[in-house]
């Protein structure tokens, strides 16, 4: 648990290279006098981000220029345009300008990397270091609190994957997990606590719902990709499907929850709704059920939060996607946040490591919020009956 | 166009409730009411809305089924297989859906073009349909509305009917996970025989990958042979109880017996969050931290280890179940009868003494069916395994190498895209089921030796 957080803060920071870029119009291969937005917006970065980075160091032979290149995202050239277009007026100036490190530098700044290993075995050489000491001297080198981890959908490239895509992954995959097993649970428990005759299909309908509360997820994801996916066929890899598969696993928690919280509800309650000439659903509407909703609502929680640390059944669904979109509705294609923890995992790059334990912390986070909430309204809202 | 029915159909049901409220109301001007007015109400909007949305799912259902039928009947001199036919359906739906790029035969088109029609023909019958079984429901409840009928009963009825389907749910789900596994797990053992999965002691499902036609019935007999998958899964959880029970055991009689009241108060919220925890956090410690720890040692000591040992992976497993088992075991000896200690107090019996020779056993048997919960959960977690331990089967009892679990072998077949009809897509089914009797069997011991246990002190 140390382990992680001293490993996953530092995943909060941005490492940035500051260096100037000269906008020349030559090299944007731009002609009109005052160019219009659309003229800036198909210029051509190559040159001027090319050069920005070769400025560096003048005195590099021109084979070498890839190594200068490989300490910035690859993504170098778009960052160097969307400055411009923000700033039209940059035109023609020299300007200094931050470049997003790329993973391995970026790991070399925080101090994560081994830089007594041979040379051979870096995958940052010599040279590079050298670069990086010279910029980290002259305070080219910043670090800054990392937001496009929070706003960036995820990537290859260590240095620019953020959690966006599988954070709204999560929540509408649990928004769908509520819509379906919090209706059919409750109105389920009301039935087999306050009005379900004892008989055999009654009982069989109890134990069945007792067993599903421990069969292992992997099963319901296969359930998900047997039925939901091969029968019904929804669209693959979306929130709908995992959250529906997630909503069929905390159905018999809630159930359970349900339950437990209507038989707290002391008789006398009943007794009284009845004495004054309610019927026996008037009575379970208006006064069993909003007495039992309390225990009902913090379970439900704990189901969700379950949920939410769920990985098996959505991986099997398809949830593993490479995304690098944000989705917007719940059949856009998503991952979910302890997917991405697997995925991330899962890759080789070290710059991975520190974004697994940040994205474990942002999912722990949320597991004791939930957990907090439904603590608070077991405890508040909760009746004693003594 | 089905999301405007809905709503509209919603709507409908919520004017209605409001109009047959106003209905109650000029009733109750020259006549007695038989409920209260709002029951009125809910009367129309049940009649309203039950039989359009019941009717409107039977036949969102069963329409793509019909409307296949009709397509493949053009294709039925053909003497195609059922999977070709399946191919040109899926042809014919792209194509009608413009995202067809193949190329396009007269026929294809043709059917494409029926395709189209008959969609478009169903499209209309259904709103027609609904309807007229909307004009049909609400015109019958707007009679026995005007004729001033028992109100309250009906609608008490329809809610009953209503709470009882939500309760087959439940049911549903579990029919729906034993025949979405059968399913696929016949066809399985159709291609495999059920005896080479098993009893065979090679489980390589790659082998059988074919890029065209059928693969080796020789290799198929080799290759699933689940043997070393179900003794990794239960060496794992075996390695796993080994941390689990022990500490878990004592952390809950403690808990239970000794812990003060302050104590109690913050450690319990505690280890709610702990077990809380997801398994995919583990995973990543398992795989990060112990794995290489375990590695290192196991290298000091002079010992050959794999960096994704069986030892690993069950120790961590172990330590995810700790919280399990103690609040399980918590539970169960908070619920031994008060007069049991009072009794071995009274006769001068020290409080380990008690606890030893008289609590203990009297929770036993609920113990024991906590434990099997937390080994039905040991067998059939998936993400710790899938991490830190290995994805290649091999039969060993060596804790220092690696070994395969059925969980993990699910992952690693089904992660990606999966060919339905593929034998090795279909094994992965065939393991879901023989997981599914597995934790079946033992939640179904575990959960009635706990209830026996309660009911002997209620």
């Amino acid at each position: 648990m140390f382990q992680i957080f001293s490993k996953g803060y530092s995943a909060f920071q941005k490492t940035w290279i500051v260096t100037e870029v000269h906008y020349d119009k030559e090299l944007l291969l731009i002609d009109a006098e005052s160019p219009s937005k659309d003229d800036l917006e198909n210029a051509d970065y190559y040159d001027v981000a090319y050069k920005a980075m070769t400025s560096l160091d003048p005195g590099l032979p021109e084979e070498e220029d890839r190594q200068l290149i490989q300490m910035v995202s690859y993504k170098y050239e778009t960052e160097v345009k969307d400055l411009l277009l923000k700033n039209p007026d940059f035109l023609g100036k020299i300007v200094p300008i931050k470049l997003t490190a790329s993973d391995d530098v970026d790991q070399v700044h925080k101090g994560n990397y081994p830089r007594d290993i041979p040379e051979k075995n870096r995958r940052v050489n010599d040279y590079q270091l050298q670069i990086y000491d010279m910029l980290n001297e002259r305070g080219d080198i910043l670090s800054e609190f990392n937001i496009s981890f929070f706003t960036s959908p995820d990537s290859r490239e260590a240095e620019l994957a953020g959690i966006a895509s599988s954070f709204m992954g999560t929540v509408f995959s649990i928004l769908v997990c509520l819509a379906f097993s919090f209706p059919i649970a409750v109105l389920a428990a009301i039935y087999l606590e306050e009005f379900a005759p004892k008989n055999k299909f009654t009982d069989f309908i109890e134990v069945n719902i007792n067993n599903l509360a421990a069969v292992p997820s992997i099963v319901f994801g296969l359930l998900g990709l047997g039925v939901l996916l091969a029968v019904f066929n929804l669209p693959r890899s979306t929130p709908l499907v995992g959250g529906i598969t997630l909503s069929l696993m905390t159905l018999p928690t809630i159930i359970i929850a349900a339950r437990a919280s209507l038989k707290a509800v002391p008789p006398s309650i009943r007794e009284a709704a009845l004495a004054m000439g309610a019927s026996n659903m008037q009575t379970t509407m208006h006064h069993t059920v909003p007495l039992s909703m309390p225990g009902t609502l913090s379970g439900t929680i704990i189901g969700l939060a379950q949920a939410l640390g769920e990985t098996a059944p959505l991986i099997l669904i398809g949830m593993v996607a490479f995304v690098n979109t944000i989705p917007g509705t719940p059949v856009d294609p998503a991952a979910s946040l302890p997917v991405q923890i697997y995925i991330w995992s899962e890759s080789a790059e070290r710059g991975f490591v520190e974004k697994v334990s940040a994205c474990i912390m942002v999912l722990l986070a949320f597991l004791i919020l939930m957990n907090l909430a439904a603590q608070i309204v077991r405890h508040k809202f909760e009746k004693k009956w003594s | 166009m089905n999301l405007i029915l809905v709503t509209f159909i919603i709507l409908l049901a919520f004017t209605s409730y409001y109009f047959g409220r106003k209905k109650a109301l000029v009733i109750q001007s020259s006549q007695r009411l038989t409920a209260l007015p709002k029951f009125y109400g809910y009367y129309l909007a049940a009649w309203c809305a039950a039989p359009a949305l019941i009717i409107f799912a039977l036949w969102s259902v069963f329409e793509p089924s019909i409307v296949k039928t009709f397509i493949l009947q053009d294709y039925t001199d053909q003497n195609l297989t059922k999977n070709e036919l399946q191919l040109i359906y899926t042809k014919v739906k792209a194509l009608a859906a413009g995202t067809y790029t193949g190329n396009i035969t007269n026929f294809l088109d043709e059917s494409a073009n029926k395709y189209i029609q008959l969609k478009g023909i169903a499209n209309s019958a259904k709103v027609a349909i609904i309807l007229a079984i909307l004009i049909l429901s609400l015109s019958f409840a707007y009679r026995s509305v005007q004729k001033n009928d028992r109100m309250r009963e009906p609608v008490e009825i329809f809610l009953k009917w209503v709470l009882f389907v939500a309760s087959l749910g439940a049911v549903l789900v579990t029919i729906g996970i034993v025949f979405s596994l059968l399913f696929e797990a016949i066809r399985f053992f159709q291609a495999v025989k059920i005896f080479d999965f098993i009893f065979g002691t090679h489980w390589y499902p790659a082998k059988t990958f074919v890029r065209d036609g059928q693969p080796d019935p020789e290799l198929m007999k080799d290759a699933f042979g689940a043997v070393p998958l179900f003794a990794g899964t239960f060496f794992i959880a075996f390695i796993a109880m080994c941390v689990a029970i022990p500490i878990g055991l004592l952390s809950g009689i403690y808990l239970s017996e000794y812990a003060g009241r302050g104590v109690r108060k913050y450690a319990k919220p505690i280890i709610e969050i702990l077990a809380g925890i997801p398994t995919v956090v583990y995973g990543f410690f398992a795989a990060l931290t112990v794995g290489p720890f375990v590695k290192e040692i196991g290298n000091a000591m002079g010992l050959e280890v794999s960096a994704e040992s069986a030892l690993a992976a069950g120790a961590v497993m172990g330590v995810m179940i700790i919280p399990f088992i103690s609040s399980l075991s918590d539970d169960v000896i908070t619920a031994v009868p008060q007069n049991l200690r009072d009794g071995s107090y009274a006769m001068g019996a020290t409080k380990s003494e008690t606890v030893k020779k008289v609590i203990f056993p009297a929770a036993l048997p609920g113990i024991v069916g906590s434990i099997l919960l937390a080994v039905s959960r040991a067998v059939g977690e998936t993400m710790i395994v899938v991490m830190a331990s290995g994805l290649a089967a091999n039969l060993t009892m060596n804790p220092l190498e690696s070994t395969s679990t059925i969980t993990a072998q699910i992952v690693v077949i089904l992660i990606g895209d999966q060919q339905f009809g593929d034998p090795k897509t279909q094994s992965a089914f065939a393991l879901g089921i023989s997981l599914f009797i597995v934790t079946l069997f033992l939640n179904v011991i575990a959960l009635s030796v706990v209830k026996k246990y309660r009911e002997k002190y209620e």
